[in-house]
């Protein structure tokens, strides 16, 4: 773990923004000239979405991963972090220009509709995550700039809650998606934290 | 009924309407049992057998049995219907159908005296069905209309689009095709027809009551639950396609509404 440890060392943050960003304007592309079937609008409004969800799954995973495995990606902590919420403001963008048009109607949605009530509900709770996420907040905010990154767990729980009431009948892909957001956030629970000093203890 | 002026007044809506392409058609499609997403139909259907198929009608009628598809297509007079198709997710298309009318097949069966309703069943196929390994809905996928809604002249089994046999994702070999209503009342590749006299349990309304009534005509001023229906998306618009206005009974008004007199269809929605 320790060599892997070291090669991810060496991979430079920007080519994970640069990797991560890509799919945006590809699958805008896609959908502009038939890539992406005969729905383009709900075809990349979803998989915009989807993105968001598995980029913040990722984000999830980072210290989980760390804490059992070793394996240290905190580096791109803020990369995918800053990725997940484009995606969701891209998601929000396609809903809101290319979907609904009448903007009467986005309102009306917001409140009436539980599905976009929760997802808007998410992506308010993501904005001052996005808006902080430089330096200069990290040092200005000191200590309240990381008990406010934690908005990142109920936001995800929301966007896992948004994509399981949308869906017609009893699908399994929301489920799995909503799932690993829940497991992800209970690995960080206390009971977790006794199981790693337990084996902390272990091996010393 | 409706006389040949209504026919006459259904021929001339249908003059203006532009038929979706073949591709639009069959390559995005709800067909649940294949999976859900709107290309595994095209992507799995394939595995379907369609041939030898039968399709049993039995309940009140005079010739209960089990029909063969050829069989039942030698006694038909097949025709093209231009119809609007208007999905319950906001999603619509013209499609150009072939096939005959429902009233037809079922006063070949011989509708006994007092029956009131008529019961569809599509195919359960597990080993060519990867969908119905989940729960998504309760199978067999089941459907049903009011006698008098089964047979009006506008509702047809469908057999085929652009005079191609129609594809498996479509619901081959035959499926219904009641274009005042929301697009699940369509129900596809059809084992079964049962004429009863009490209201037959559909499987939409059977998994979500409060989303998905047993009528599901199409009415812009009847909301989804979880979404508008005022408006629709053509699909062929590509990425910056309008929505435009979703028209009363899908445009079918002049001809349908009188089946629903009296009725509150926000209560029997």
């Amino acid at each position: 773990m320790q060599q892997m440890n070291q090669i991810l060392r060496r991979i430079p943050v920007w080519a994970v923004y640069l990797i991560g960003a890509l799919p945006a304007p590809w699958l805008f592309y896609q959908g502009l000239t038939g890539g992406l079937g005969v729905n383009p609008i709900e075809a990349l409004e979803h998989r915009y979405g989807e993105l968001a969800l598995q980029l913040l799954i990722g984000v999830l995973a980072l210290s989980p991963l760390r804490r059992f495995l070793g394996l240290n990606l905190l580096k791109f902590r803020r990369a995918l972090g800053v990725l997940t919420f484009t995606y969701v403001t891209l998601h929000l963008l396609v809903w809101l220009v290319l979907d609904v048009q009448v903007p009467s109607q986005i309102w009306a949605d917001i409140v009436k509709r539980p599905y976009i009530t929760v997802g808007m509900a998410a992506f308010a709770l993501m904005l001052p995550l996005a808006v902080t996420s430089n330096n200069l907040s990290v040092r200005k905010l000191g200590p309240r700039w990381r008990s406010l990154q934690r908005l990142v767990f109920p936001a995800a729980i929301l966007g896992g809650l948004h994509y399981v009431i949308l869906a017609k009948g009893f699908q399994v892909e929301p489920l799995v998606y909503l799932s690993a957001i829940v497991v992800l956030l209970m690995l960080r629970m206390p009971i977790s934290g006794v199981l790693t000093r337990t084996r902390q203890a272990d091996s010393t | 009924g409706v006389g040949l002026a209504g026919m006459a007044q259904g021929a001339a809506a249908q003059e203006t309407l532009e038929p979706n392409t073949w591709e639009e058609i069959t390559s995005y499609n709800n067909f649940y049992e294949f999976g859900t997403g709107k290309d595994d139909p095209a992507k799995y259907a394939g595995a379907l057998t369609t041939e030898p198929w039968s399709v049993k009608i039995d309940g009140l009628v005079d010739n209960p049995g089990d029909y063969d598809f050829k069989d039942i297509m030698s006694e038909m007079t097949v025709e093209e219907r231009i119809y609007r198709f208007r999905c319950v997710e906001a999603w619509s298309m013209v499609i150009p159908w072939n096939g005959f009318e429902l009233a037809d097949l079922l006063n070949m069966a011989g509708v006994q005296e007092g029956a009131k309703f008529v019961a569809f069943e599509t195919a359960l196929i597990p080993d060519e069905m990867p969908g119905v390994r989940y729960p998504i809905l309760e199978w067999p996928y089941r459907e049903g209309l009011r006698l008098d809604e089964a047979m009006h002249p506008l509702t047809i089994m469908a057999t085929g689009i652009y005079d191609r046999p129609i594809p498996n994702q479509n619901g081959a070999p035959l499926r219904l095709v009641v274009p005042w209503k929301y697009g699940f009342k369509s129900i596809k590749s059809i084992v079964r027809i049962t004429v009863t006299d009490v209201e037959p349990p559909t499987s939409w309304n059977m998994s979500n009551p409060r989303e998905y009534g047993f009528y599901s005509n199409v009415n812009p001023n009847v909301n989804h639950p979880r979404w508008s229906q005022a408006s629709e998306r053509e699909i062929g618009g590509g990425l910056f396609a309008k929505r435009i206005p979703t028209l009363m009974f899908n445009g079918y008004e002049k001809e349908v509404a009188g089946l629903y007199e009296g009725m509150d269809l926000s209560q029997y929605y």
